[in-house]
């Protein structure tokens, strides 16, 4: 289905921190559309610097009711100008939207678990995914990690959806102190015999890496979405390639804004 | 209503917007959003005869204003493009002009004839000017023999109006629009990218995984602007002119400095809907300065102030 270009309202701006926020937008042809793990790209705003849009993960999306959903988010984190004016913009703001972007997650199906391992802003795909498999019944667990406890967004929200929490800190200020990695790994150690398991992983580079290698090594599926620097989210310029591994064994590098940015991470070349 | 079609060589163009290679895929990709028949023409990516992997990432960086990339031509060679994107394209009227790209002059004429044989690829615009890939088309762009060698090579081996792409990183880009010319070229496009660097301070290393890139966007259209109208002073062919445009007025700006179609890259990025806003602003102007053919635009620069 072809992307909608949007001039989006925002309904609102949800400052989680000094550095992320959430901001929900008004975009019915995006929102009735957006599928767990696709993107958007956001021009941050009016002329040439920055230049570029930005991508971002439909974070989550909201319906009103029954009806189509009519808006969706998509969750910031502050790190250059562009980023900067999406932090401080007010309600009633003006943002242009393309989308939605890319493949998104598999979505299992019960009795299979859904596991998510998130890293810092790698939370961005998460509440609609969480949405979408609790909607069907799926059961789910939310490994989520962060620098400190400050930095970890949306926990009632996740509990809320049903959504069991498993945590780490890197200074030890909530759940496990370390990486997330290490309470995922226990975690499928301690598994019962048999279940079925597919992690949902995005986040840090290093951490996509790890996770899927615990999945190969605990023989569970994998899906991983990547993120890249990407200019266009079209597949018109090829700069955000991932080198992931065809049916014969080679590796290619191929878009993530039209293969990805979900990918098998068994499939991916990492090195 | 104005008349904006354009004339290049023995192709007629229904106006004087073009994708830029590289910037656009092979078309396909914005089939779902873009009518690509609207376009003068669709440039698509370069493309040598055997299939390319490109660089490693990170391929992209912006700039102030601007866009440094290093793709390194990742394509599927002439071949597949025959077989798995032309269809499609004709399907959709899309009048396709391919960027070829060679590591010899032998390969810049075999890419030619394949795509001269195949039906629906109305030009050839020869890479002779990506700066990002040691092997293919630069040490070509900025030798006058050798640019000169294969614009004839390609000549004796295709039918279809031929135009080099042209770099900028070289003393006078008009020499060689001039070198064009004499060895049978229809046309010249430029600019292509200019070479340059971002360092990443931290890790003393440049950003690019290639070292250098090319800077593309408005950063560098009055320097592509003076380039144009430099070329288009010294040739009879048509120039077709580009470097960071992104609305109707610094299309304008080409055109009035001498180019006779102008090709769209990076701005198509950030919008991809941008063509009918050109084209409407084209037309707009044209009706109010009661100019009723675009070629009577063309190189109309007033001299003094």
């Amino acid at each position: 289905m072809a992307p909608a270009d949007v001039q989006a309202e925002v309904l609102g701006n949800r400052r989680l921190s000094a550095d992320y926020n959430v901001l929900l937008l008004d975009a019915p042809a995006i929102a009735a559309a957006a599928r767990p793990g696709q993107f958007v790209m956001i021009r941050t705003g009016p002329g040439t610097d920055p230049l570029l849009r930005r991508p971002f993960s439909v974070f989550e999306i909201v319906g009103d009711g029954g009806r189509a959903p009519s808006a969706f988010s998509v969750l910031c984190k502050r790190v250059g100008p562009g980023t900067e004016r999406l932090y401080r913009l007010e309600a009633g703001g003006c943002l242009s939207v393309l989308g939605p972007l890319g493949k998104p997650f598999d979505l299992v199906a019960p009795p299979a678990e859904a596991w998510m391992v998130a890293g810092g802003v790698g939370l961005a795909p998460f509440a609609a995914l969480a949405g979408a498999l609790r909607a069907s019944g799926v059961a789910c667990r939310l490994f989520y990690g962060a620098r400190t406890a400050a930095d970890l967004f949306y926990l009632d929200d996740f509990a809320a959806r049903g959504v069991a929490l498993d945590l780490a800190t890197e200074d030890g200020s909530r759940g496990t102190r370390g990486l997330v990695t290490a309470p995922l790994e226990i975690a499928l150690r301690g598994r019962p015999a048999g279940a079925a398991v597919t992690l949902y992983a995005c986040g840090p580079e290093p951490m996509l890496k790890a996770v899927a290698a615990l999945a190969g090594a605990h023989g569970c599926a994998s899906q991983v979405s990547t993120e890249r620097v990407m200019a266009c989210g079209m597949g018109g310029c090829y700069s955000c390639v991932v080198s992931v591994r065809d049916s014969s064994g080679r590796a290619r590098f191929v878009r993530s804004c039209l293969d990805g940015p979900v990918f098998d991470g068994a499939a991916v070349a990492w090195d | 209503m104005a008349d904006l079609t354009v004339r290049i060589g023995s192709l007629v163009l229904k106006n004087p917007l073009m994708s830029a290679s590289g910037c656009f895929g092979y078309g396909l990709e914005y089939a779902g959003i873009v009518d690509l028949s609207s376009l003068g023409a669709v440039v698509v990516k370069g493309l040598f005869l055997e299939e390319r992997e490109g660089h490693p990432p990170p391929r992209v960086v912006e700039t102030p204003s601007g866009l440094l990339n290093a793709i390194g031509l990742q394509g599927i060679g002439a071949r597949r493009f025959v077989r798995e994107k032309l269809p499609e394209l004709r399907r959709l009227n899309a009048v396709v002009v391919v960027n070829v790209c060679g590591t010899t002059i032998d390969e810049y004429a075999e890419v030619s004839r394949i795509l001269s044989d195949a039906e629906g690829v109305a030009a050839l615009e020869l890479n002779i000017s990506c700066p990002n890939v040691r092997e293919g088309g630069i040490q070509f762009g900025s030798d006058l023999a050798s640019a000169g060698a294969v614009v004839a090579a390609v000549r004796k081996v295709t039918p279809l109006p031929i135009f080099p792409k042209l770099t900028p990183n070289v003393t006078s880009v008009a020499a060689f629009a001039r070198a064009a010319e004499e060895n049978g070229a229809d046309a010249v496009s430029l600019v292509n990218t200019f070479l340059a660097m971002v360092v990443d301070v931290e890790r003393r290393r440049p950003v690019l995984s290639n070292g250098m890139g090319g800077l593309s966007g408005p950063a560098i259209r009055p320097i592509a602007v003076r380039m144009v109208y430099e070329c288009a002073q010294q040739v009879r062919i048509p120039v077709i002119g580009m470097g960071g445009i992104a609305s109707a007025r610094d299309a304008l700006e080409f055109l009035i400095a001498g180019a006779s179609a102008v090709q769209v890259g990076t701005a198509n990025f950030v919008d991809p809907l941008i063509w009918t806003a050109l084209a409407a602003g084209i037309e707009d102007y044209m009706i109010r300065h009661g100019i009723a053919r675009l070629a009577d635009l063309v190189g109309t620069l007033e001299r003094g102030r």
